[in-house]
């Protein structure tokens, strides 16, 4: 790409038209190649995407050097590009690492499955934990922990049927002529309705430790998390994060209406249903392997999206409305989900607290924020 | 109910020129009867789930025209107009376009051949005039393709076209109805088709929009000889604006063709129940509809409804 220019290019037809070589305004910049290539080029989705992934790096560094054997970030560093000391070496790789790896990886999984139900839906409450799927997700875990006492690869695969199953029920529950915005948030609702009531009604089915095992999973949490869990997630990840990148530009046109997309030639339900399938598979992968981690898919997607959009750091009008903000949203959640994981271990003492519980609760600020702005602004 | 066509005739029997457009119209006729037009329907039935709205439909849209399609509210304008734009699939028959059957095409071929600006679009929040404009451009996109220089210059000039140039940087949500259908319209130009098919382009607009808005359709279509497929209410601006008409009701093409041929007060009342006198507008000489007085409309009407013609009830109401 050494030959590559940004957009000033000049048009090959007529002289005198010097005005014209200048990008249009309001447009994407591009970079183009002398082979008729061209990418769009979004420069400030781009530094977010740079800024929030070393945000996450950065705090994923500081992550592995907290706990009971504190190790400073110097050290932590040495140690991953494989110049520490064996005892680091230990507490680094195999004990704090993949902990740490699973908290990226969920978080991403939960960020970009959340940017795209929200997209999909065209609704900034269309999130898989609005929409019943973390709730599924649960049910399916409990089910093998209460009525089969199963081990922990059983209730990954159980998390990860129960969340399945669940999208397929919303999806097609959902679907009449295609599936459209409101129709598949009340169906999601009473989805997540049902699923809770399922999962109330086994606990109270379960014995004192299963019930104990099953509370502990339902809270969320990255303890005791090993290389067992990274690889699937990562192989998870690397299949469908290009599908998905693939589908994108055509989730950009879907933003505006399922008509105007379909004249433009996108195969609407088909980009939708696999988009969709997707988003199912990362929430129910990433609830699989660390519990239902709460609102985590909700507000990355939005807290990235005032990054991305001008206007609504700006705070001049507009509501915040969903976009296929795809990669800020997931390096967002993974930023978000270490952070939440470190303040849950320093704040309140070592493995003192759940991560879904810190989640919980700045979701849980955040969606009262989100009420009162759209309040202030007369929307509600 | 009387019919001037059968469905399933072919069209283009209907005899006589329209003044002043009488080269444009003959060639009409002669590329009816020797070759096929790109776009028809081939005795479609419409319907959505189990309700029908149309059956053996057969339409075709002549090369190079402004066809308009007018009818009272729930005739089934619109749903011939998705049919045409291949968003509604025929329970039976097909719709031809270069020859092909619409559905068996590529998504994106269609695309670059047929543009369509369907009667609700979203503004995604926060998106500018440029951006939306740009959108137009995604069927001659792809992976490796993303933003060429093509692109861009597409894009500037249908911005122009449109008089949306200035407004780039704007947020779309920010301007006026007018402008933002002249921002929706700049971004079906920018998919470059030849065809163009619009959804009542002009509802919700104030007068002077509406006309601007058919005056672009207008230009669109003579200069750059592209052919355009309305759905307008207004049966005035239809007769005024439109080179082919086509009057339907309940479903079935009643009339079509030039509007100085079609536009009759028999028509009229045929087709929208409605009492009325057609005089030549003192503008273009074109056929204006001018609505009997209320007075006049109630003499008539009794007498009508005991005869029991089927359009009685509707003018009743």
């Amino acid at each position: 790409m050494k030959t590559t220019r940004t957009t000033t290019r000049t048009p090959a037809a007529g002289p005198a038209r010097a005005s014209r070589t200048a990008p249009v305004p309001g447009t994407a910049r591009a970079v183009r190649t002398p082979g008729g290539l061209s990418f769009r080029l979004d420069v400030r989705a781009l530094t977010v995407v740079v800024l929030l992934a070393l945000a996450a790096l950065a705090a994923s560094v500081v992550l592995i050097g907290t706990g009971d054997f504190p190790i400073p970030a110097s050290d932590v560093l040495k140690t991953l590009f494989g110049q520490g000391n064996p005892g680091q070496e230990f507490i680094v790789r195999e004990l704090r690492l993949p902990r740490v790896l699973v908290g990226l990886l969920v978080g991403a999984c939960l960020g970009l499955g959340g940017a795209l139900f929200q997209s999909v839906s065209r609704n900034p409450l269309g999130s898989p934990d609005v929409l019943g799927l973390s709730q599924g997700a649960t049910a399916g875990a409990l089910m093998v922990i209460v009525l089969f006492s199963g081990g922990a690869t059983a209730v990954t695969f159980g998390a990860l049927a129960g969340g399945l199953v669940t999208g397929l029920a919303v999806y097609l529950l959902a679907w009449k002529r295609g599936v459209h915005g409101y129709r598949l948030v009340l169906v999601g609702i009473g989805v997540n309705a049902v699923a809770t009531a399922v999962n109330g009604y086994l606990i109270t089915k379960a014995d004192f430790v299963d019930a104990a095992r099953a509370v502990v999973w339902m809270a969320g949490s990255l303890n005791g998390r090993d290389w067992s869990q990274v690889r699937p997630l990562l192989i998870l990840c690397a299949v469908l994060l290009p599908l998905v990148l693939g589908n994108a530009r055509g989730l950009r046109m879907l933003e505006m209406g399922d008509d105007t997309a379909y004249a433009l030639g996108v195969r609407v339900e088909r980009v939708r249903l696999l988009l969709m399938a997707s988003a199912v598979l990362l929430t129910a992968a990433a609830t699989a392997a660390a519990g239902p981690v709460a609102f985590v898919a909700l507000t990355a997607p939005q807290l990235a999206r005032r990054l991305t959009l001008p206007r609504c750091l700006n705070g001049a009008g507009g509501a915040p409305m969903p976009g296929p903000n795809l990669l800020p949203s997931m390096c967002m959640g993974a930023a978000l989900l270490v952070t939440a994981d470190w303040a849950s271990q320093r704040a309140f003492g070592a493995d003192q607290l759940p991560v879904g519980v810190v989640t919980g609760v700045l979701g849980g600020v955040y969606l009262l924020w989100l009420l009162v702005a759209e309040r202030r602004k007369g929307r509600i | 109910m009387t019919t001037r066509h059968e469905p399933g005739h072919a069209p283009g029997h209907e005899p006589g020129h329209q003044p002043g457009h009488d080269s444009v119209s003959e060639q009409h006729e002669n590329s009816k009867r020797s070759t096929v037009n790109r776009l028809s329907a081939d005795n479609v039935t419409l319907a959505y789930d189990q309700r029908v709205i149309a059956e053996q439909l057969s339409v075709e849209i002549p090369d190079n025209s402004f066809t308009v399609i007018v009818g009272p509210n729930a005739c089934g304008k619109s749903t011939l107009l998705r049919a045409l734009s291949r968003m509604l699939k025929p329970t039976q028959g097909r719709v031809l376009l270069d020859g092909q059957v619409i559905q068996s095409m590529p998504a994106k071929k269609v695309a670059r051949t047929l543009g369509l600006l369907p009667q609700s679009s979203i503004a995604p929040d926060g998106i500018t005039v440029g951006d939306l404009v740009g959108r137009g451009r995604y069927p001659h996109q792809g992976i490796l393709r993303q933003w060429s220089a093509e692109d861009e210059r597409v894009v500037r000039e249908s911005m122009e076209r449109t008089g949306v140039a200035e407004l780039a940087e704007r947020y779309v949500d920010e301007l006026s109805g007018g402008q933002r259908q002249r921002v929706w319209i700049a971004m079906a130009l920018a998919q470059q088709t030849p065809l163009l098919l619009l959804d009542e382009p002009t509802t919700y607009l104030d007068i002077q929009h509406q006309i601007d808005v058919l005056d672009l359709c207008a230009e669109l279509h003579e200069e750059q000889g592209r052919t355009l497929v309305a759905v307008l209410h207004d049966l005035n601006h239809a007769a005024r604006y439109a080179t082919h008409l086509i009057a339907l009701r309940a479903g079935r093409v009643v009339a079509q063709g030039a509007p100085n041929d079609v536009v009759t007060a028999e028509l009229v009342r045929e087709v929208f129940g409605l009492r009325c006198q057609v005089i030549e507008d003192p503008e273009t000489g074109t056929p204006l509809v001018v609505p009997a007085a209320r007075a006049a409309r109630a003499r008539t009407a009794a007498p009508r409804v005991g005869a029991g013609r089927g359009t009685g009830a509707t003018e009743a109401s």
